[in-house]
């Protein structure tokens, strides 16, 4: 019976799969067609001179980002797993806060605290006696130092959140064992927690890398030119699309390598619960400085990546509101970015699941493939995966229009692009691999064990996904929609290409006045931007109070 | 999921697909699509708006403007394209996505060398792109070339090379000097640098303030934006910790960019575009230009803002800006070459 199925022809779930495989593949034809337009000349000058600096820059950025978010991201996530101090509780959901920032406004905020004009270094000549900055100065943040110490503080929460999950559920009867054996608390998370973890840790990790690598807001603003700063250049200064694409394509292929690799190196493993309900880990209380010390320790990563540039924001926007008062669009552009956030959220993680789901009913290989290629939109930088998206959208509009006029004898116009809905489709393609690396992990701690037991009751694949994997893995489920909501909030680049005239986000508005050096007109954006961030990661914060969370 | 949209948002959406379904004859309404900051835009489609009863409804795009009409094609709802950046301009013009506009208001308005011999683009504004240094600096004059001089080494201060304004100030070196010079004084100017060249024109001003550099290369409207108080208190400080010269190329003028706009080639309402551009070379829009804006007004005779007067006599290089626009990729390439901004 089970290999007959195995066989059964492609159903409803490896179908959407398969759509959804498309939706992604479409923009990404349409660059391999506007890099097959180009011509290989500029390949010379790209690797004689822009490439070799690009790689070797982006390689150091995302190993000492991917080292810090990682260091940070493990560390915390034991901390408040593994101790009970006085604060874990608000600690356990303060470490995700960081979240709601996103990378160009920490940069902004850091450079005008930490400027030698900044008040930090004011007070430090004051206090040290020197007249002038040219007498005494702190070290630039423009660097690649500063890049990645700031990246690193603002994308750990990845890391944390998939590494808490997995240590709060899983590890438990493995540890115990461990303990019963001797092994000392710190051994316990070199060598059983944190390996045992290693598909939670890879998941928010690829995350956080992906964020650093496509990022342009801070990296430029930083003067740290890593590959999709160059890309850029290409495209915009040059107006060389096609060679743009080329380099973009290149770099996804070699991404796609590393995630393959990455998985080849764990495929010999098995992640997965019992059926049994997993007990979980019996926090070590700290009492006096040792808790105090625990509590330190894990405010650090908060201070650095909120509390600091959200108490400067506070300031700026206050010196902001008395100067030129609130401007009246403003409420507009947060209900609308609110409102096309969850929008976008509700879709793709709905089809995530699908994606998922399909690939777990194990019917060959088809629906896995799909699932991988679904992931790819992350791959590509914003910019240039919106550029893609363009002649797909408005290749649509112009059919739909066509179509409407022969049939009706109406216009329907530029139907898409000027709905919103072409900006619904960029954030599902760009955030799918968010949502659908999240619902995996998910899906990976219900043992296949309740699949067959339910199969062999004869629920149907619809019905298992809803009785059973679905309330099991409703913490995954909310762990992605908030990382999807908080990534189409911040969402910059495809934003502006591809929304409706007259449509504004709080990213949009941030950027039109950031972009002509008028970073504190948009201080009160920027807070908006965190505090509405700041909405799903408290309600996550909740969803992981009721201890729903482990399967 | 409608109902959660705000009624602003809703028009918008509304309009945006009414746009297109209007027929341009009776069309009181007009779509402007604009790489320039909409803070800079909205003083004048709000007086257009009051004095002409036409709406203006507007997209900032900043980058793949280009690409975004011409994905739209016939069903684009663009009426006017305005780029910050004269290569930004050209570049529509060459990709066909303009149309040209006899308009005898226009050609009065703006001289000759600064709009299209078809009508095809107008510039609208100019700005210098000028040196700022620390007041207390004994000097009084600058020439571009200087950039390179040994004298300013550790000293510089720059936003990315890559970046329009000094890409623009590139190819005019470039089309003035030949690649070779070009190419060593990029070097020279790159062994001068104080820090990386980024950020943006006014962390020049900040940076001089904070020690970081002595002399930096900026745009003249920021000038005015710091010290008129626009920017806030912070920027008074940092406008009032430099002097500003207007440098010149040795033997020629100072280099200048423009913003300006086209009328797209599919545009729904016609009349209207070109109606708002002739709006933005009346005195009163240029008044605009000049005080809100601080850029020097295109049309002659119109009055430059006091702050920016101030600055001395700007002598224009005569170096011609389409001469310039084509040599902006090579521009882009060598400053690559050298590492300007690594």
């Amino acid at each position: 019976m089970p290999a007959a199925r195995r066989l059964a022809p492609p159903d409803g779930w490896s179908a959407g799969a398969g759509l959804v495989a498309l939706a992604v593949l479409a923009p990404l034809a349409a660059l391999a067609l506007a890099a097959s337009r180009g011509e290989a000349g500029h390949w010379a000058h790209l690797l004689d001179f822009v490439l070799p600096a690009a790689i070797r820059t982006t390689a150091i950025l995302l190993t000492g980002v991917g080292l810090l978010a990682v260091a940070l991201g493990t560390t915390t996530a034991w901390l408040v797993t593994a101790y009970d101090f006085r604060g874990r509780r608000v600690l356990d959901w303060a470490l995700l806060l960081p979240l709601a920032v996103p990378t160009y406004i920490i940069a902004y905020a850091y450079l005008d605290i930490l400027h030698p004009v900044g008040p930090l270094q004011t007070a430090l000549r004051a206090l040290l006696g020197y007249d002038s900055p040219r007498d005494f100065r702190l070290p630039d943040i423009r660097s690649m130092t500063g890049c990645i110490v700031l990246l690193g503080f603002v994308l750990y929460p990845y890391v944390y959140l998939t590494t808490r999950a997995m240590f709060l559920m899983q590890a438990a009867n493995l540890m115990d064992v461990a303990r019963t054996l001797g092994v000392g608390r710190r051994a316990l998370f070199w060598r059983v927690a944190l390996p045992l973890a290693r598909p939670a840790v890879a998941v928010g990790a690829s995350l956080a890398l992906m964020e650093a690598l496509n990022d342009i807001g801070a990296s430029e603003f930083l003067g740290v030119r890593t590959l999709t700063v160059s890309i850029y250049t290409t495209w915009v200064t040059r107006s060389d699309l096609a060679g743009a694409a080329q380099i973009a394509l290149a770099m996804l292929v070699i991404i796609v390598g590393l995630v393959v690799f990455e998985r080849a190196a764990r495929r010999q493993r098995r992640y997965a619960n019992d059926a049994q309900q997993p007990r979980p880990l019996t926090p070590y209380r700290l009492r006096g400085a040792a808790g105090a010390a625990a509590f330190a320790l894990g405010a650090v990563p908060v201070a650095v990546g909120f509390l600091v540039p959200s108490a400067y924001l506070v300031h700026a926007a206050i010196v902001r509101l008395r100067f030129a008062g609130l401007s009246s669009n403003i409420v507009t552009e947060a209900a609308a970015t609110v409102a096309w956030s969850l929008a976008a959220t509700v879709v793709t993680v709905v089809l995530g699941v699908v994606v998922v789901y399909a690939a777990r009913l194990n019917r060959g290989w088809w629906p896995e493939v799909c699932g991988r290629i679904a992931a790819l939109g992350y791959a590509v930088p914003g910019t240039v995966l919106a550029i893609g998206l363009l002649p797909v959208v408005t290749g649509l509009d112009h059919a739909i229009d066509a179509a409407a006029t022969r049939v009706f004898g109406v216009s329907t116009g530029l139907l898409l692009l000027g709905s919103g809905a072409a900006l619904l489709y960029a954030y599902v393609v760009r955030f799918m691999a968010v949502a659908s690396g999240g619902i995996e992990s998910g899906f990976s701690r219900i043992s296949p064990s309740l699949d067959d037991a339910a199969r062999t009751m004869g629920e149907t694949a619809g019905q298992r996904l809803r009785r059973i994997h679905l309330p099991l893995m409703r913490p995954a489920l909310a762990t992605a929609a908030l990382l999807v909501f908080v990534d189409c909030m911040k969402e910059l680049p495809a934003t502006l290409l591809l929304r409706p005239i007259g449509f504004e986000t709080l990213a949009t508005h941030l950027y039109g006045e950031a972009i002509r050096g008028t970073y504190e007109d948009a201080a009160i954006a920027a807070l908006l931007i965190v505090i509405v961030g700041l909405i799903p990661v408290l309600v996550l914060a909740r969803v992981g109070h009721t201890r729903g969370l482990a399967p | 999921m409608i109902t959660l949209f705000p009624s602003r948002l809703s028009r918008a959406v509304l309009c945006a697909a009414a746009v297109c379904l209007a027929t341009p004859a009776a069309a009181q309404e007009l779509n402007l699509y604009t790489t320039r900051e909409p803070g800079l835009v909205q003083p004048f489609i709000d007086a257009f708006t009051k004095e002409t009863g036409v709406k203006v409804n507007s997209i900032f795009v900043r980058d793949g403007l280009a690409e975004r009409v011409a994905a739209e094609g016939t069903r684009s709802p663009a009426d006017i394209l305005m780029t910050v950046d004269f290569g930004e301009l050209i570049l529509l013009v060459d990709r066909g996505l303009t149309q040209p506009v006899q308009s005898s208001t226009l050609a009065q308005a703006i001289p000759a060398h600064l709009r299209g011999d078809k009508g095809d683009w107008f510039a609208l504004s100019l700005r210098a792109r000028v040196l700022y240094a620390d007041k207390d600096l004994g000097i009084s004059a600058f020439t571009y070339e200087q950039l390179a001089d040994p004298q300013w080494k550790g000293k510089v201060c720059i936003r990315s090379g890559q970046h329009p304004y000094n890409t623009a100030l590139v190819a005019a070196y470039l089309a003035r000097h030949g690649e070779a010079r070009t190419e060593a004084w990029l070097r020279g100017l790159k062994a001068n640098l104080a820090r990386k060249a980024t950020g943006g024109d006014r962390d020049v001003a900040r940076d001089i303030m904070g020690g970081i550099c002595d002399i930096g290369i900026a745009n003249s409207y920021y000038v005015g934006l710091m010290r008129s108080g626009a920017g806030g208190p912070d920027q008074q400080k940092w406008g009032a910790a430099i002097k500003v010269i207007l440098p010149t190329f040795e033997g020629g003028g100072t280099q200048v960019n423009v913003s300006g706009a086209s009328v797209a080639r599919h545009a729904p309402n016609r009349a209207a575009a070109v109606r708002f551009l002739e709006y933005l070379v009346s005195d009163a829009a240029q008044k605009i230009y000049a005080e809100a804006n601080f850029e020097y007004p295109v049309k002659a005779g119109a009055a430059v803002h006091p702050i920016i007067a101030a600055l001395g006599t700007l002598k224009v290089d005569t170096l011609s800006l389409a001469e310039i626009a084509r040599h902006r990729a090579a521009a882009s390439r060598l400053i690559d070459k050298v590492g300007l901004d690594e």
